[in-house]
């Protein structure tokens, strides 16, 4: 017996000399293997006397459990020295910059466009569409402007040679002066597809390029805008009111934006009215919007034109201006994007400088959406 | 449209505040543009006076004046004005003050030694005149201390307004007065206007021969004197802009921008024989009162007599027959001329005028005699002589007929503005702007007054009631939408506009928007056939640069990306959602979706030797898939294959189609066009065809039931030997068909051509995807394989298996 404890104090000591994961093998190869040293005394058994197997072998089976016990916890010590001392050899730099990624942006108009269709979205209301090309007759005879008349001319418009195709009005082509013309589109379509007693109500926003013949400071040849038309038995000038006051808030994300409504004349409402929203100047010369508080002047400024759909124009469509009544209102995008973003210059949207695009572009993964308000 | 404070006040007795009017003004549909207070200006400058004036010790033509000055007491101010005396009235404008013909500010300073404190100022100096020969003298009956306002007129606010197109009778500043008063802001005076009988047949008569001037009144004034127009007049035009001329010609302009009632005098003995008001003959010529000489094509209105064209009528007058100084016998013109006639002749020959800008909005066709009237009353009293006489009136033709009833209910602007407004509220508003109402029914009829010629409707008339009440009263209601939760917004072509911009963006494309226009060159560059360039040419471009709706955004994109290249920001890599054209049909304008990759796809980078590489055609490939696949495309199942446009690189370019449908294209630029618009450096480009990818078939939101083999599948790597012409993808496609069932995958990993490889070859190098279905897949199953494999490429690729 006391063989056994010797053995035991033996082989530990051996163990734990072993300092490297292949010394450590050989003694476990040395005890526990096929000719290894328990082995060895195991086979030794058989020529007991049955007491003495009995109370040999036990202490054997012990020794040997403890002893490959010893060698694992052994085998893991090692093991992790191992990897601490690769570990101390494998540093880089991390100062030095990841692979490249190209990062794109979206454009501050598109970006607005998206925010507008979120909003007026939850509205209820529908995006429609229409030609950048149009003829004189969805351009302003529909709309109420008759030929000649000055109200052309507060638009310089843009001609194209006539279309041999068309005729008449149909065939005076032009780059259409504003998106109102998809108005004229829209209730048409409307009303082509009108069951018996379908038809409205239209509730239509639509979004596009607007040309005019303008170049300076503050006009370019080409710019966005944005049209929204709602008509049924009863929407009133007070639903205007309300459904601009809460888009101008929403989208300028001021619970309190002041609002006014000033009469005014575009031919294809009546009445008419411009939009202003309420700013204040600050000390050094910029502008905030929002309510004025007490001591500062509130200011305002346009920012857009609306009104009720002119009887002209919805009989024009086909629509009987005695059953039904409407609004429509339309708003340049850069405009609102300039006011929204701070960017201070127009022409410089369509400049197309990646200094720009990168300055006040948009993350392609952060989309407006109505769950994180815009 | 200007007027000053005081001119509206002979109109309307108020006792409103200039801030009130100015706000009232803007709240009923007159929006004020500015509001000029001269006084403000001019407050500094009062009357002082020169005690004293000796010569400077060191300059003979600066004096030393001692001058007594109302809030500084005596000034030392070195002058150099001839006129500068003792006993001189002055104005004075002290050290501190702004001289608005100078641009500067006074300060303290002084001349060749000698100190001198503010100064005594010319007219020029005060922006009253180009007078600059001497310091202003003030008329000795006026006090020191006299604000230079008072005496020079310059006390009166100038108040412009936006007047909106159909506002014609705004156009007037009593029409503006009528409005207020409307609007609660004082009493509107009545026009006094007394007939005048006239005491002889005029030998000038007038016959109408265009139906474009249905009513002409003229009258003969004989032995006047013409002359300068009193100094109220000439400042109430001076305040507008308008240069005094002469009496004759100061009463015209003031009845035109006080009625909006344009007039024209001529000098009577100029006039031959009678007065025609007929058409233009083409090629007639006109020295025309703007100092400017017209050629007028046929079919203008003008006004003429038996020497020709005398003016166009209702535009501009001539020369030849116009009224001067020495004029003393006049024939004075009222007349009615149409609005569309007027608005083509004066876009056409490029002429604007005050005459014209209220003749195309419409006047007061009323108001033809009262003016005449107005004008003989004004004409006695400023040039009136013991001799003067006034002829009977001469008129031909007569007003158009304007009368007009509308049916109206009070409760219709409650039912369309949502405003409430009593019916007595709205009686008065339109009684006060000259509506007559017949209320004797429930509905009312309603007679607009024959200035009002923009007014036809009931809705017309809700506006009169709604902006004289105000907007301001209007109530706020929410449009919300009428189900419990919102349908897509979105058009499905939006929607594709909307994923195809997000994913260009995701893979590092910078979205751009550029011009509609381009030019011809690049127009035809960029696939514009003949008939496309002319019948997308602008007839009136911004310039030759910008004169053809473009065919591709592509150009655009390729000179944005030479801009910034020039500006030493190279790779640019821009894209564009936008219209494209190819007609001006609504169906032939198209929605692209395109991009380009310039120069190297990034800068060096230290640990990716490959990053600085140029952009290739694979990099434009991957940018149309990624668009066309967000924009709902089923690009997995479309077929790549040339056929791009010419612009593009013959052979290294593609198209990207389901059958004969094109939905995307995409290589590097063609040399020739790179060559062409003088770009150094290479540009792939993409562009895809929103419209023409089909709509999805599949109905509902449910995917296909995910099926995950159990048995884990095996890759097995294949070379081929085919001849280098050959198109890689149809040796992958050969060696996939060898078992359509156990081969699930494959890609191409290499392409080799060089040693070991023969002349006119390259070595194809694939691994395949084996799933095995029902049990795993034994030595022998693989050996079928490779041998079925091999065989299929040999067979339809003439494919060698290497070693």
């Amino acid at each position: 017996m006391t063989d056994i404890h010797a053995l035991k104090v033996e082989l530990s000591s051996e163990i734990e000399a072993a300092n490297d994961l292949q010394k450590l093998d050989e003694v476990r190869v040395s005890v526990l293997g096929k000719k290894g040293r328990i082995t060895a005394l195991m086979k030794t058994l058989g020529g007991m006397s049955p007491e003495e197997r009995k109370t040999t072998g036990q202490a054997l089976n012990v020794l040997k459990d403890e002893i490959a016990a010893l060698i694992k916890s052994q085998e893991a010590a090692l093991k992790k020295q191992e990897m601490e001392e690769r570990l101390a050899t494998e540093t880089l730099d991390i100062s030095l910059a990841s692979r490249p990624e190209r990062k794109g942006t979206i454009h501050p108009i598109s970006q607005t466009i998206e925010e507008l269709v979120t909003i007026f979205g939850a509205m209820g209301f529908k995006v429609a569409e229409g030609p950048d090309i149009e003829d004189d007759w969805h351009n302003f005879t529909a709309l109420n402007f008759p030929p000649g008349h000055p109200a052309r001319e507060m638009q310089d418009t843009f001609f194209l040679p006539e279309d041999p195709r068309e005729e008449g009005e149909k065939a005076k082509k032009l780059l259409r002066t504003h998106t109102s013309s998809v108005q004229i589109r829209n209730m048409q379509e409307t009303m082509k597809n009108a069951s018996q007693d379908g038809g409205p109500p239209i509730k239509t926003i639509c979004f596009g390029r607007t040309y005019r013949s303008d170049y300076d400071m503050t006009h370019t040849p080409m710019f966005h805008q944005m049209e929204c038309l709602f008509v049924d038995k009863d929407v009133t000038m007070a639903h205007l009111k309300g459904c601009l006051t809460d888009f101008v808030r929403s989208f300028f994300n001021l619970d309190d934006l002041p609002v006014r409504f000033r009469p005014s004349f575009f031919p294809f409402v009546e009445p008419g009215a411009e939009v202003d929203i309420g700013y204040i100047k600050k000390p050094d010369g910029s502008i905030q919007l929002g309510k004025a508080k007490e001591g500062d002047e509130q200011k305002w400024m346009e920012i857009l034109g609306s009104g009720m759909v002119h009887p002209n124009v919805l009989k024009n469509c086909g629509i009987d201006p005695g059953t039904y009544q409407g609004f429509a209102f339309g708003t340049g995008i850069e405009r609102l994007a300039m006011l929204k973003y701070g960017i201070p210059d127009l022409r410089t949207f369509f400049e197309c400088d990646v200094r720009w695009l990168s300055h006040y572009g948009f993350d392609p993964l952060e989309r407006p959406n109505s769950a994180t308000g815009q | 449209m200007k007027f000053t404070l005081s001119w509206l006040k002979r109109y309307l007795d108020t006792d409103k505040s200039l801030e009130e009017i100015a706000e009232k003004l803007t709240a009923i549909g007159l929006e004020i543009e500015e509001v000029y207070d001269p006084s403000k200006t001019y407050a500094p400058f009062k009357v002082a006076y020169v005690e004293s004036a000796e010569k400077h010790p060191d300059a003979d033509k600066l004096k030393v004046c001692t001058v007594r000055t109302p809030d500084h007491g005596l000034q030392q101010i070195v002058c150099g004005a001839p006129n500068a005396r003792a006993g001189l009235k002055v104005v004075f404008a002290p050290d501190g003050s702004y001289i608005p013909g100078l641009d500067i500010t006074l300060k303290k300073t002084a001349i060749r030694g000698v100190e001198s404190n503010g100064m005594m100022v010319s007219e020029r100096e005060m922006c009253l005149s180009d007078e600059h020969t001497g310091i202003i003298e003030v008329d000795d009956q006026y006090e020191v201390g006299t604000p230079m306002a008072d005496i020079f007129g310059l006390n009166d606010p100038v108040i412009e307004i936006g007047l909106t197109p159909n506002r014609a009778d705004c156009a007037g500043v009593y029409g503006i007065a009528r409005d207020l008063a409307a609007a609660g802001m004082g009493t509107l005076k009545a026009i006094e206007s007394a007939e005048h009988k006239g005491s002889f047949k005029s030998v000038i008569n007038v016959k109408l021969e265009d139906e474009g001037c249905p009513h002409f009144v003229g009258r003969e004034i004989k032995n006047i004197k013409n002359g300068a127009s009193p100094k109220w007049l000439q400042q109430y035009l001076k305040a507008i802009g308008l240069r005094p001329i002469s009496a004759l010609v100061d009463i015209t302009n003031f009845i035109n921008m006080a009625y909006c009632r344009p007039l024209h005098v001529y000098d009577a003995d100029k006039i031959k024989g009678d007065i025609v008001v007929r058409a233009s003959k083409g090629g007639e010529e006109l020295e025309a009162l703007n100092d400017k000489s017209y050629t007028l094509d046929a079919g203008s209105i003008t006004i003429s007599d038996e020497s020709g064209v005398l003016g166009l009528g209702g535009i501009v007058g001539g020369t030849s027959s116009g009224a001067e100084e020495d004029t003393t016998n006049i024939f004075l013109e009222s007349a009615y001329f149409d609005p569309a006639r007027i608005a083509r002749t004066g876009r056409d020959l490029g002429v604007s005028s005050d005459a014209r800008y209220r003749f195309e909005r419409g006047v007061d066709p009323e108001f033809t005699k009262p003016a005449m009237d107005l004008f003989t009353a004004m004409v006695i009293e400023l040039c009136g002589t013991e001799d003067t006489s006034v002829s009977e009136i001469v008129e031909a033709g007569a007003p158009i007929s304007w009368a007009r009833e509308i049916a109206y209910e009070p409760d219709y602007t409650l039912k369309l503005v949502g405003m409430d407004v009593a019916a007595n509220t709205q009686k008065e508003i339109l009684n006060a702007l000259g509506f007559s109402i017949d209320d004797s029914g429930k509905t009312w009829k309603i007679s607009p007054p024959s200035w009002r010629g923009d007014v036809f409707g009931k809705a017309d008339i809700t506006e009169e009631v709604a902006r004289i009440v105000g907007l301001d009263h209007l109530p706020s209601v929410s449009v919300i939408h009428d189900g419990a939760m919102p349908e897509s917004a979105e058009t499905l072509l939006l929607s594709r506009v909307r994923s195809a911009r997000a994913a260009m963006a995701a893979r590092g494309l910078q979205e751009c928007v550029s011009w509609s226009f381009i030019s011809e060159a690049q127009a035809r560059i960029f696939g514009a056939n003949d008939n496309q360039v002319s019948a997308l040419s602008l007839q009136n471009p911004i310039s030759q640069e910008m004169n053809v709706m473009r065919p591709s955004a592509l150009p655009t994109l390729i000179e944005a990306a030479m801009r910034n290249e020039a500006r030493g920001y190279g790779n640019a890599a821009l894209c564009e959602v936008g219209p494209s054209f190819i007609g001006t049909a609504p169906d032939e304008q198209l929605m692209i979706a395109c991009g380009i990759r310039s120069g190297s796809m990034y800068d060096r980078h230290w640990a990716d030797k490959d990053a600085h590489r140029k952009v290739d055609l694979y990099d434009a490939k991957a940018d149309a898939l990624a668009a066309l696949e967000a924009a709902g495309a089923p690009a997995a199942n479309a077929q790549v294959r040339r056929g791009a446009a010419d612009y593009y690189h013959p052979g290294r370019s593609g198209v990207i189609a389901l059958g004969k449908n094109i939905i995307a294209q995409f290589g590097e630029l063609h040399p020739g066009v790179l060559e062409e618009m003088d770009v150094k450096f290479p540009i792939v480009a993409f562009e895809v065809f929103l419209e023409n990818i089909p709509k999805s078939k599949s109905k509902g939101t449910s995917k296909p039931m995910l099926k995950l083999e159990p048995l884990q599948p095996v890759t097995k790597d294949f070379a081929f030997i085919v001849d280098e012409a050959l198109e890689a993808a149809d040796v992958l496609r050969a060696a996939m068909a060898a078992d359509k069932k156990l081969i699930s995958g494959g890609d191409i990993f290499d392409i080799y051509q060089g040693k070991g490889v023969d002349e006119g070859k390259k070595s194809v190098a694939l691994s395949l995807t084996l799933q095995p279905k029902a049990e795993n897949l034994t030595d022998k199953d693989i050996e079928n394989l490779i041998k079925a494999v091999s065989d299929i490429v040999e067979k339809k690729c003439n494919g060698v298996l290497r070693g």
